[in-house]
């Protein structure tokens, strides 16, 4: 059985159709965390979410109070918020850009007094043009509201936030990409070093990034304390967290719930959650934190859903999307449409992504297709091992950005687990399920 | 506490330890250690991208050993790096798989095949069999992206070398890539063809054949050329080039990576003017600027015919004679084009045997050769390291286009300070940090603003105070630190105007140091063998002797003193502004031309002396900052052409007189050892960098050629003499140059000018250069002459409204001498009341107008427009 | 001469305003652009060009990087149907072909009618509902073929104009004023702060 005791720290407004609008917050408690930061002095906010020790949501899972200690005293730097949300199967910022704005919008100022910035551009994928509506209503009313603008509530602290809309490219979320796409620019990641946009970012400047659910987090934290939300979850996975579940589920959706002390098989089984498999059907492999992850098998499902303890395992919760394939699934169909996906969307700079992403996706559209060859089952596993070389995880690279070394994960997991289906669909010269 | 800086940096290579430069690139330092990584995308000449991802070696972290791009790495103290184990192996082969899963195999037919470093790189790496069984990417073959490249997209690898040129280098981004992954093409706007005056240099670093230019494509194969190391004699920047040909016939000319002059770019007309050089084939007429004279001729019953060597040299001398028997009878203009031998030799047939001082190789448009004596000068290093340079000239990149590419990259990729004294369009504008606009006649008024201090700006003129105050502030009290790039910028105004504001900054920054810009190719070496009025070989300068300039020859032959005029070279009237008093000059005065081309003068000619031009013949050149470079014969010059050193000693012998001189290498064995100027040192060493004239030359190694960065050009073959002439030295040589050259105060230029007042209701007129003007190199070529400028008036859009004309409108427009029909262009960069009209460019009927109307005499020329 | 009709340019202009450097304008003014003239014309592309101070080159190759974008002329309405994974899952291939059948155009084609371009989209973040379909980047939530014909009567008749603006208006929410906060001072007071830091430091360490 799931654990649900933990408070709704993002989602408290669900239930509420108008969530999105500024009554309805105001009502539900909204900018009173704002209020109170503005009393303390920002490094006792920053110090609140360290001790929080609230993990970036974006997918890389790194301490926000860690990178903000890194954002060095300059006399210029930005807060970047990332709702680029590309990552297929996520769609929790989704949910929180369009359901509750004003709290994103509370959660960058916050963000912004603690890291002192003057401005801050919140980031959205192009695609959501109603969340793009309804975030740029609340920035609106949040300047009328005395929350944004100069001397926000009479305080000596200013802020300008500008909402920047995305225009259709999976690679902008990639942070360093997502600064080039801010500065007008084709969404080409940068190379590395340096490793963090906090030591150069937005035009060359310190930057913080940060995704929408991590800004989220942030009034409930302020007005909570970073203890109560560190007292949730377990070990480095403290608090709740956004999931997003979909596939061959009965109710696929986004759940907050308390992290560690839930498994994947609580997420997709409990009646209030996921609510169990399709036709109660049996899993055939669940994806456990977006494409770019290395699959489980449903041996897996009883782990917690932790970052640690899903890395121990080979793969990663990443976006907090999970993806369940149940056993009408073909596997050789669905990688093959996920390195499809990665075709399309690499920037094109490296080669090894570039080119080896399009001729994976040429051998897996004729196995699945027809044409296959008993030999391509090899072949995609050296094409796969000279993008990520070991096929380990966490990956090795060849390429500037992990778009590259993503692209093997579904490939090699389905070839490592699946191995007879994919001789089946040599065998039957294309796909059995057909 | 004592600082102790590190110079060097220990890293393990290979297990080997290796001293690198602090932060120095990873590749660069194993390539000087003798380890070669391969490479696609990095160039030595941009900043590294890191995205082809074939240099990846394997470099110790604290996470283990991981794979890092080599070109993008900079060193560290205590680096570990591998780059020949099987995981680094196995990546690069990987790369070079993957680049070739969609590259076709079009090799037989491509004009990259042979010399390209993909092919190279397979045979070195790759596997020798594919395992791509799908079908390759398709697009249509190659495209006219511009008027001289073509773009072949399947052959792409995407290593974003052109479009980095393109925005990074040339600032000027009319390719860029588009789409994206695997669709990632490079493509030009479809409203807007390529037509970067620096096009070129994308087809010369493409590392396959995606790039090609129009005018070489399927003419040579790679192992049929022939090259040698030169310098383009195009301006006078003096980029060194590779210089190719296949028979007697040249293919190509490609650029050297010199360290202190180009860094291996080019501009299109140095590139691709090489088709001019042996003329129009079908064109004989002598008239035309696109023959290449290869005969002796003399005027018989009004009409050049061809006559032998002997006739020619005899009717010349007779001609000479008979003038030079009056005093002052007889003068020479002309000579920017000649080599420093031949201008050498020629000096002393002018002063030695028909004893005048009236020489000039200027055509009364650049600066007074006395006054550029005594300004103390800057290299292009110099001008291209100063904290602040202010430029006082056309627009560079139309001028001389490398020095162009040199300061802006000073600009925007070392972001130091440009103050730009603006006369009109500039391409620097967009990279300056302050522009200061300046109106034809005002040059001297901002100079002076300049050197004052204090607030307020002149009365009249087109900037404010701030900006005043802010190129106050960049330079400084005294000028330390300071270069200032100098040039005519206005063909239509007096000289006296910018000579005067020369002097002003010279004695007021005492400190600063001056760049000039003369731009026609070897003018600067002309003037230091002594082609000037009271200059000496050697740079010495005769203070106490009178002679005359060019226009004061023309003056003097049209006022019955002076009865010949040597036209050594270059065409006089494709190059003054008085054409008119050029051609009753021309029409009264017995004429001996010594040129390779023709052109409109040729018409007034009595003996006309073929001379071989540049690619055809030996000798040095010396460029604005006064570097002495060789340039080499690569094919022999056609009909019976005779280096310059040979006529003027043939000459000579007409007069019962010998110059002493019989060959190149004595002409520049002479200028060495009679004057210290580094002619022979530079010629036994020719494929170097040559020498600046008056400083001491550290030769720095040149950079090992590595084909990856400069396909095409193969290790240089040493050009020159082979056998060394004489014992000169090259090594720690100090050229000691004559010392006594004039100094400021001798200098007549310079010291104030008469600006008539402004009429208000005329057009100050900007007669700016451009590059691909009317000239030989233009004209000539079948490559370039479509590409040359058209003639419009262009107008800010203040005086568009206040005049009430259109953009596109064709008005009257009316000079003292005659009115013209022109089109209107807008142009926000010309300053108000003025309009900026283009020297050499030619009107809808293929006639260069402006200069008739215009008065070649004024110090600012002015039109009125009719507008109804 | 500006193409954007005044109104565009107008709040074109107060894009650039928005950004410390005018280029980092470029993606929301090709958005602008294309609510004007329903895709990238060659004059939209030109204008953003002079507005972000780039080449018309530079602007349509940044344009092309992005789907969102379209260089040629595309129907008043753009429907995306996504068949990435959890869509794959859901039907999203067998949606895809039906609404190729119904619009009786190719993937990526246009119908005859020139009011529908069809696309096969990646993941747009709704999973849930799957397989998800979007016109002109509005869900519509359509997951069964019936439901997808009715939209698309529904948009033929009109009826959802007010939930589906032509393609290429994308936000209807204006941006309701310009910066307010004093950056230039704030970026003085800091600088002046950080060269007493950095003096302090100088000092200590001496
Ligand atoms: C290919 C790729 C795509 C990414 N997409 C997203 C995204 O859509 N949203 C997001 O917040 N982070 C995304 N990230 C992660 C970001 O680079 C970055 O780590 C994150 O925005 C930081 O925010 P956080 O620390 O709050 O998680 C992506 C990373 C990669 C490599
Ligand atoms: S790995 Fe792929 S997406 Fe990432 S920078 Fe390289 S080419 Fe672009
Ligand atoms: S990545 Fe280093 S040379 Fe291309």
């Amino acid at each position: 059985m799931a654990t649900l005791s933990a408070p709704r720290i993002v989602s408290s407004r669900a239930e509420f159709a108008d969530s999105h609008t500024l009554t309805r917050y105001l009502a539900t408690g909204g900018y009173r965390a704002l209020r109170k930061a503005l009393t303390m002095f920002p490094e006792a906010v920053a110090a609140e979410v360290d001790e929080a020790s609230l993990l970036g949501r974006g997918g890389a899972g790194f301490p926000a109070g860690r990178k903000w200690s890194m954002l060095r005293k300059s006399h210029i730097s930005y807060l970047v918020v990332n709702g680029d949300e590309s990552e297929p199967a996520t769609f929790k910022d989704h949910y929180l850009v369009e359901g509750d704005p004003h709290q994103l919008v509370e959660g960058v100022i916050i963000a912004a007094y603690a890291l002192q910035v003057t401005r801050a551009f919140i980031f959205i994928r192009g695609e959501f043009a109603l969340g793009l509506e309804r975030v740029q209503q609340a920035v609106n009313e949040a300047y009328d509201h005395g929350a944004l603008g100069s001397k926000i509530f009479a305080t000596d602290f200013s802020l300008d936030i500008v909402v920047h809309p995305g225009a259709g490219a999976y690679i902008c979320g990639e942070e360093t990409a997502l600064i080039e796409a801010l500065e007008g620019k084709r969404g080409f990641p940068r190379i590395k070093p340096p490793f963090f946009p906090a030591v150069t970012g937005l035009y060359g400047e310190p930057t913080v990034v940060n995704n929408v659910e991590t800004m989220s987090n942030l009034p409930w934290i302020v007005e909570n304390g970073g203890a109560a939300f560190a007292a949730l979850g377990g070990g480095r996975s403290t608090g709740t967290r956004l999931f997003a579940l979909a596939g061959r589920v009965k109710n696929p959706g986004v759940y907050e719930i308390e992290m560690v002390k839930n498994t994947f098989r609580d997420l997709i089984y409990d009646p209030q959650l996921g609510g169990g498999v399709i036709g109660d059907r049996a899993i055939k492999a669940i994806i456990p934190g977006g494409v770019s992850a290395p699959w489980f098998g449903p041996e897996l499902l009883d782990l917690p859903l932790g970052q640690d303890e899903v890395a121990e395992k080979g793969s990663m919760l990443g976006s907090g999307s999970i993806v369940v394939m149940d056993d009408t699934t073909c596997v050789v169909r669905a990688a093959w449409r996920i390195t499809k996906f990665f075709s399309r969307e690499s920037c094109g700079q490296c080669t090894p992504c570039r080119e080896g992403s399009g001729w994976i996706e040429r051998v897996m559209y004729r196995l699945e297709h027809g044409g296959g060859r008993m030999e391509d089952i090899d072949l995609l596993l050296d094409l796969c091992d000279n993008i990520a070389p070991g096929l380990t995880w966490p990956p090795q690279q060849t390429t500037i950005c992990v778009l590259g070394p993503s692209i093997p994960s579904s490939v090699h997991s389905a070839i490592q687990m699946f191995r007879d289906d994919f001789v089946a669909h040599v065998r039957h010269g294309g796909c059995p399920h057909d | 506490m004592t600082d102790v800086i590190r110079t060097t940096v220990t890293i393990t290579l290979n297990g080997r330890s290796v001293e690198a430069q602090p932060g120095e690139l990873l590749i660069e330092a194993a390539e000087r250690a003798g380890t070669y990584i391969p490479r696609f995308c990095y160039h030595p000449r941009m900043e590294p991208v890191g995205v082809c991802r074939m240099c990846l070696v394997e470099v110790d972290s604290p996470r283990g050993a991981t794979l890092q791009p080599a070109c993008y790495l900079k060193v560290n103290d205590g680096m570990n790096v591998v780059t020949d184990s099987e995981k680094v192996k196995k990546a690069q082969d990987g790369v070079i798989e993957f680049l070739l899963a969609n590259h076709p195999l079009d090799c037989p037919v491509c004009d990259k095949g042979g010399e390209c470093p993909l092919q190279d790189q397979t045979l070195a790496h790759g596997s020798g069999e594919t395992r791509f069984v799908e079908e390759k990417r398709h697009f249509v073959k190659p495209v006219e992206i511009g008027e001289l490249v073509l773009l072949d997209r399947e052959r792409c690898i995407q290593c974003a070398r052109c479009t980095r040129f393109a925005s990074e280098v040339a600032g000027d981004a009319q390719i860029a890539f588009a789409g994206r992954g695997d669709l990632l093409e490079v493509a030009p706007s479809p409203t807007q063809p390529f037509d970067s005056v620096f096009s070129g240099n994308t087809v010369q670093i493409c590392p396959v054949g995606a790039l090609t230019a129009t005018p070489y494509r399927f003419s040579a194969r790679p192992w049929d050329l022939e090259q040698v190391e030169s310098t383009c004699t195009t301006c006078s920047v003096g980029c060194r080039v590779a210089v190719q040909s296949s028979g007697n016939r040249l293919s190509r000319v490609l650029g050297v990576d010199s360290d202190p002059v180009n860094h291996g770019w080019l501009c299109d007309k140095g590139r691709f003017a090489l088709d001019s050089i042996d003329g129009n084939e079908d064109s004989t007429d002598p008239l035309n600027a696109a023959t290449r004279i290869t005969e002796p001729m003399v005027r018989r019953d009004g009409v050049l015919s061809s006559v032998s060597w002997g006739e020619a040299l005899g009717e010349a001398a007779k001609l000479l004679r008979e003038a030079a028997s009056t005093p002052n009878g007889v003068g020479a203009i002309g000579g920017a084009a000649l080599t420093n031998e031949g201008a050498f030799a020629w000096e002393r047939f002018l002063r030695g045997v028909l004893g005048t001082e009236n020489i000039d190789a200027q055509y009364g448009d650049g600066l007074d050769a006395a006054l550029l004596q005594a300004l103390p000068k800057a290299t292009i290093d110099e001008a291209a390291s100063a904290a602040t340079v202010v430029t006082l000239t056309g627009d560079l990149r139309e001028e001389l286009p490398i020095l162009f590419l040199r300061l802006r990259e000073s600009a925007v990729r070392y972001h130091r300070s440009i103050v730009e004294l603006a006369f009109g369009a500039s391409a620097l504008r967009s990279v300056a940090r302050v522009t200061l606009p300046v109106r034809p006649g005002e040059a001297h008024l901002v100079a002076q603003a300049l050197a004052k201090s204090g607030p307020g700006v002149p009365p009249g003129v087109a900037f404010g105070e701030a900006e005043l105050l802010e190129a106050r502030r960049l330079i400084g009290e005294s000028g330390d630190g300071v270069v200032f790039v100098v040039g005519r910028p206005n063909v239509a105004e007096g000289a006296g105007v910018l000579e005067t504001a020369l002097r002003h900054l010279a004695e007021r920054f005492p400190q600063a140091k001056f760049l000039p810009v003369l731009r026609r190719s070897n003018v600067n070496g002309a003037l230091d063998m002594g082609l000037g009025p009271r200059l000496r070989p050697g740079r010495g300068f005769a203070a106490e002797v009178e002679g005359r300039d060019a226009l004061e020859q023309l003056g003097a032959v049209r006022g019955g003193e002076q009865r010949a005029l040597l036209l050594l070279g270059g065409c006089l009237l494709g190059n003054v502004l008085d054409v008119a008093g050029a051609r009753e000059a021309l029409d009264k005065a017995d004429v001996v031309v010594v040129t390779g081309h023709g052109g409109a003068s040729l018409a007034y000619a009595n003996v006309v002396l073929p001379a071989a031009v540049q690619h055809e013949r030996l000798g040095t050149v010396t460029n604005i900052e006064g570097r002495v470079t060789a340039v080499a014969p690569k094919i022999v010059a056609p009909g019976s052409a005779w280096p310059d050193v040979a006529i003027a000693a043939e000459l000579a012998e007409e007069f019962g007189q010998s110059i002493g001189l019989t060959s190149v290498e004595q002409a520049a064995r002479a200028i060495e050892e009679t004057t210290g100027y580094p002619a022979l040192s530079v010629m036994n060493d020719a494929t170097t960098d040559g020498i600046v004239v008056g400083r001491t030359s550290e030769r720095s190694p040149r950079r090992p050629l590595d084909p990856m960065a400069f396909p095409g050009i193969r290790s240089t073959e040493t050009v020159g003499l082979g056998t060394r002439v004489g014992a000169t030295a090259l090594d720690g040589a100090t050229s000691s140059p004559a010392p006594s050259g004039a100094t400021l105060a001798e200098a007549r230029a310079g010291r104030g000018v008469d600006v008539p007042l402004a009429d208000a209701y005329s057009l100050r007129v900007n007669l700016s250069r451009r590059l691909y003007d009317n000239g030989i190199a233009v004209q000539g070529s079948p490559a370039l002459h479509n590409l040359r400028a058209v003639t419009t008036l262009r107008l800010n859009h203040f005086d568009i409204d206040r005049l009430g004309v259109a953009t596109g409108d064709q008005v009257n427009v009316i000079g003292p001498r005659g009115q013209v029909r022109l089109p209107v262009a807008l142009d926000d960069a010309v300053p108000r009341g003025t309009t900026e009209i283009a020297f050499g460019s030619l009107d809808e009927s293929g006639a260069d107008v402006i200069r008739p109307i215009l008065d070649g005499e004024r110090v600012i020329a002015q039109v009125r427009l009719e507008t109804k | 001469m500006s193409h954007f009709r005044i109104d565009i340019r107008q709040r074109a202009e107060e894009l650039v305003a928005l950004y410390p450097r005018a280029r980092s304008a470029m993606l929301p003014l090709l958005h602008l652009a294309q609510e004007q003239d329903g895709y990238l014309s060659d004059e939209g592309i030109a204008e953003v060009a002079e507005l972000t101070a780039t080449t018309p080159a530079d602007v349509r190759g940044t344009a092309s990087f992005y789907d969102m974008f379209h260089l040629e002329p595309v129907g008043k309405y753009v429907v995306g149907v996504c068949t990435n994974i959890a869509c794959l899952l859901a039907g999203g291939e067998e949606m895809l072909e039906h609404a190729s059948a119904q619009l009786g155009c190719p993937v990526g084609g246009t119908s005859s009618d020139g009011l529908f371009t069809l696309e096969e989209s990646e993941c747009l973040a709704d999973c849930n509902i799957a397989p998800v379909v979007q016109v002109n980047h509005r869900f519509v939530r359509t997951t069964t073929p019936e439901a997808f014909d009715a939209m698309i009567e529904d948009l033929r008749a009109g009826r959802l104009d007010h939930d589906v603006p032509s393609h290429g208006m994308l936000i209807r929410v204006r941006r309701s004023s310009g910066l307010r906060a004093p950056h230039a001072e704030v970026a003085e007071q800091r600088a002046v702060a950080k060269e007493a830091r950095e003096q302090r430091t100088n000092q200590e360490t001496k």
